[in-house]
């Protein structure tokens, strides 16, 4: 896994949920099931390499991206989010209805569907799915973003096959939040629930005949720290444009191997058949091979990735962490940020760790955000000069030997730390190290173990400025708002603010909650853009480059479309298909 | 090979590539940490005596390189261009010991021309000139942890030989808990706690040490062990008869039979820790960037992509084999001259 803090299920959730109203601007919704782009055949197993185990198989407690990443193919929700597309598709909901004032939506459940145990499937079992998620004492991470107004959604049962959602206030694309909350067999868990195990029951050492969902596929077999087979769901409910039931494959395999790079051999071996993400060193190394291995890569473009040099500016430093706060400073300084933002060759960064695959940026909005993203923003130009003329402006000045000093003569001197198993991001340091060096500043680079360094940035404060990424669920600003949000979890620079520090933070915060309960996409890209405006102006981290998105499958695999949001390939796993089955596979 | 000749060349090998690593400056062309960043991963330079029209030159020259086209890590050579190869070269600016200053190199090319003996890394940095800077580091944390631990050892050894229970007693439990102590979670888990405004050369100066002082356990079981078996001899009994202190017979007597051993355990202490560091850097919580050590190079070849196209970044992990074999050497030359000495 690239050490992208992935914002927890919940607020790339969120982020979806709330997702622009653009899309759907009707008050109800057929069924348009789109059928796979390509028919398919039966059979063949697929098998992908996942960095760890899963933690869990159940959808209501799974907070890992591994988990996360089987359990979706073994579930299915009401509404989907396409990834490839971002729009609404109908899933185990047939349709739904709108009421005028948008606060309930009536949900009309496909009929004659089945568990993958071969039980049948109605509306109670979306009561007590949502029951789950809902009920305070199992701490779902599903649960917040199920909560409007501060009010839980109210889910009552109308009918065999319909259900209604109530909201406390109105809430214009609720059919969003529905992407990714797995419905779940009542027929097997309501005892569970009964007795208070619920957060306990299917984990990895559940016997298969146990765990039931209404996915694609099945679980057949869990080799603890080894693999998880799955296998096709004879009841899963899509068809093709032939009538063929989906999925195409007999079997989907997650192999658990813990190295990137040992991923990429076995992928290269033919081990594995598909891979994602690819570091771009990678990609170019398994390039020249394409034909004589018979597997295809994909550059899908930016991603949602960003990544930033992040600056210490946490309040009340002073009498905790004294030298650290000393060089806060010339951090709290936004011409000092400004400096060090004109200071850094982003071109060469591009080039270097991402061999021009990716894209540089000037706020969290990455060039894959093509919606939302403030195009009048000027990418920031390479300028040792500008960076001079700002330090000189903000009191600084040089010594004989070139060194940068501050307006009280100490040397310019910090740290940057940077998790010492995320290569890409440690050749960023390491660039900019050298960058500032031409600016007289005195940098190290320290190289901590992944957790030691959060501990620092998110618990004890005890750092000057890192090398960080965090990746959005979602192209939709509301995926960010943690970030953004001053009182947010993921507001780093700044944790655990009472207050907004600065009126620009202010501003950021009221332009953020009045876009959350803006409807029209004009209106709120308006508001967005000036978010946008703000961090550029500000830079309260220097935002650096954002990484394209890369993926390899076999050539012999059918109806791969990569999409720029996890999954990044297995997202249409039910449409992926052998194009010969009984090959080599 | 005779013992002497062995002795011999061991001890020549190291003092000269102590010599070169502690000059690196002078012997390396280049910083360790300048970038070019135009020439990522660009291979070894080839060293030409003839050149695009044929000719040849008494002067041998490297040709400039660019990038091929649609490539970033693929060069070829611009016979136009040449850059002869010049000894005693003015260039960067170095210093050695962190005290003399100069900027003459050995051996350079006139810039823009570049020359990478053992290719470039990721950066563009010269490899040959960080495997030379790199050996400051790695070589130093060999020798500072080896003497640190034989000292420990040494003492902590001789302490509890002499005295006997229940110093003893204390000591060697003590010593066996510092072996049985898994010392890459402890070294991580120090790495984690050190300030951040200590310069890294400071913080891996401690871990160095840290390493050292933890591997004290097994030299002060052997020293223990000689001290115990010496003080029952008959040389050291007569001493005793006479009236010798517990000190002067640990000065007299018992610490030159203890030196050998203590040479012998050195000898080996040195490569394995110059592999702790290499260790610890492979895994990049050595010496910080963008200061070398052969581990922190090494560790490039744990990516897919480098081991894959770049055969050259291999390079450094050969650097420490010829160390450890000199070293070893040493160690085999102090055992047998130990043997004729009993």
């Amino acid at each position: 896994m690239p050490q992208t803090i992935k914002r927890t299920a919940l607020c790339a959730l969120a982020g979806l949920a709330l997702s622009a109203a653009f899309c759907t601007p009707a008050v109800g919704q057929d069924d348009i099931l789109r059928p796979p782009a390509e028919a398919g055949r039966l059979g063949g197993r697929l098998v992908v390499a996942q960095s760890s185990e899963p933690k869990t198989l159940n959808p209501v407690t799974a907070l890992d991206q591994p988990s996360r990443d089987v359990i979706r193919r073994l579930t299915a929700d009401l509404v989907h989010i396409e990834r490839d597309t971002q729009k609404t598709v109908p899933a185990l909901a047939k349709s739904w209805t709108a009421t005028r004032d948008g606060k309930s939506l009536t949900v009309q459940l496909r009929r004659g569907l089945r568990f993958s145990d071969g039980a049948p499937f109605d509306a109670d079992d979306v009561v007590f799915s949502y029951k789950l998620y809902l009920d305070e004492k199992i701490h779902s991470p599903q649960r917040d973003l199920l909560i409007v107004a501060g009010q839980p959604m109210r889910v009552e049962k109308l009918g065999p096959y319909t259900v209604r959602f109530s909201f406390a206030a109105p809430y214009a694309v609720a059919e969003r939040v529905f992407d990714s909350v797995a419905i779940l067999p009542r027929h097997l868990l309501e005892k569970d629930y009964q007795e208070d195990r619920i957060a306990k029951v299917w984990t990895l050492a559940t016997s298969p005949d146990r765990i039931a969902g209404l996915g694609p596929f099945r679980l057949k077999q869990v080799v603890p720290g080894e693999r998880i087979v799955l296998e096709r769901n004879p009841y899963y409910w899509r068809k093709d444009a032939k009538g063929q039931k989906l999925p195409y494959l007999d079997e989907l395999v997650f192999l658990t191997v813990p190295s990137r790079d040992a991923q990429v051999a076995r992928f290269q071996a033919g081990e594995t058949q598909a891979i994602s993400p690819l570091s771009a060193e990678n990609f170019a190394a398994l390039e020249p091979e394409q034909q004589a291995r018979h597997y295809k890569l994909f550059d899908v473009g930016p991603g949602m990735e960003y990544n930033f040099l992040l600056f210490n500016l946490n309040a009340g430093l002073e009498s905790k962490l004294p030298a650290v706060a000393r060089r806060q400073k010339w951090f709290l300084d936004p011409r000092f940020r400004q400096a060090v933002s004109a200071a850094v060759d982003r071109a060469a960064l591009l080039r270097l760790v991402y061999r021009n695959r990716g894209a540089p940026l000037v706020t969290n909005v990455t060039g894959g955000n093509k919606l939302w993203i403030n195009a009048a923003l000027k990418p920031t130009e390479h300028s040792e000069a500008a960076a001079r003329k700002l330090l000189q402006a903000a009191g600084f000045s040089w010594n004989r030997d070139g060194g940068l000093l501050d307006a009280s003569g100490q040397a310019v001197e910090f740290s940057i730390l940077v998790s010492s198993s995320n290569v890409q991001r440690s050749q960023m340091a390491t660039l900019i190290q050298d960058d500032l060096k031409k600016l007289g500043m005195n940098v190290h680079v320290v190289g901590l173990e992944f957790r030691s360094m959060v501990d620092r940035v998110v618990q004890s404060h005890d750092y000057e400025t890192a090398v960080m990424g965090l990746g959005s669920g979602d192209a939709d600003p509301n995926s960010d708002i943690n970030f953004l949000l001053s009182s947010g979890q993921s507001h780093l620079w700044r944790l655990d603010e009472k207050q907004p520090a600065t009126p620009w933070e202010a501003e950021i915060d009221k332009l953020m909650q009045q876009q959350l309960i803006t409807v029209n996409y004009r209106q709120r890209k308006k508001l967005y853009d000036r978010v946008q405006e703000i961090m550029a102006a500000e830079t309260p981290v220097v935002f650096l480059a954002s990484p394209n998105i890369l993926a390899g499958a076999s050539q012999d695999l059918g109806n791969v479309r990569p999409a720029i949001i996890d999954n990044y390939i297995l997202w249409n796993a039910d449409e992926l298909f052998w194009h010969t089955p009984t090959g080599k596979h | 090979m005779k013992r002497s000749s062995k002795l011999a060349w061991a001890t020549w090998f190291l003092a000269v590539l102590l010599l070169v690593v502690i000059f690196a400056g002078f012997f390396a062309p280049y910083s360790y940490d300048t970038q070019d960043r135009d020439h990522p991963y660009a291979r070894p330079s080839r060293v030409h005596w003839v050149d695009g029209q044929g000719k040849w030159h008494i002067r041998p020259f490297v040709f400039a390189t660019k990038n091929r086209e649609g490539s970033f890590t693929e060069y070829q050579e611009d016979p136009s261009q040449t850059y002869p190869l010049r000894l005693f070269v003015a260039g960067e600016p170095y210093k050695v010991l962190g005290l003399f200053r100069g900027h003459t190199h050995l051996f350079g090319v006139p810039v823009p021309g570049r020359i990478f003996l053992l290719g470039a890394d990721g950066f563009g940095r010269d490899q040959f000139s960080r495997v030379l800077y790199g050996g400051q580091v790695s070589l130093f944390a060999g020798v500072l942890a080896a003497v640190f631990s034989a000292a420990a050892g040494l003492f902590l050894g001789m302490v509890a030989g002499m005295f006997g229970r229940p110093l003893d007693d204390v000591i060697m439990r003590v010593g066996e808990i510092f072996i049985a102590l898994p010392w890459l979670y402890l070294l991580i888990s120090v790495r984690a706690f050190l300030p951040l405004q200590m310069s890294a050369v400071a913080a891996f100066t401690l871990v160095v040490m840290v390493i050292g002082l933890v591997g004290w356990g097994r030299p002060a079981r052997l020293v223990r062990g000689i001290v115990l078996s010496a003080r029952e001899r008959n040389f050291v009994l007569a001493a005793r008869g006479f009236g010798a202190g517990k000190f002067y017979l640990m000065r007299r007597h018992i610490l030159p039979a203890a030196l050998g051993v203590v040479l012998t355990q050195m000898a080996l202490l040195v490569p394995l820790f110059m592999m702790a560091e290499v260790t610890l850097s492979y895994l990049g919580l050595g010496v910080g960037e963008p200061f070398p050590s052969w581990g922190s190079m090494l560790a490039n070849a744990q990516q897919f992509h480098v081991i894959s196209s770049y055969w050259w970044m291999l390079l450094p992990g050969l650097a420490p084999a010829p160390v450890f074999l000199a070293c070893h050497a040493l160690a085999d030359v102090f055992q047998e001259r130990l043997k004729t000495a009993v």
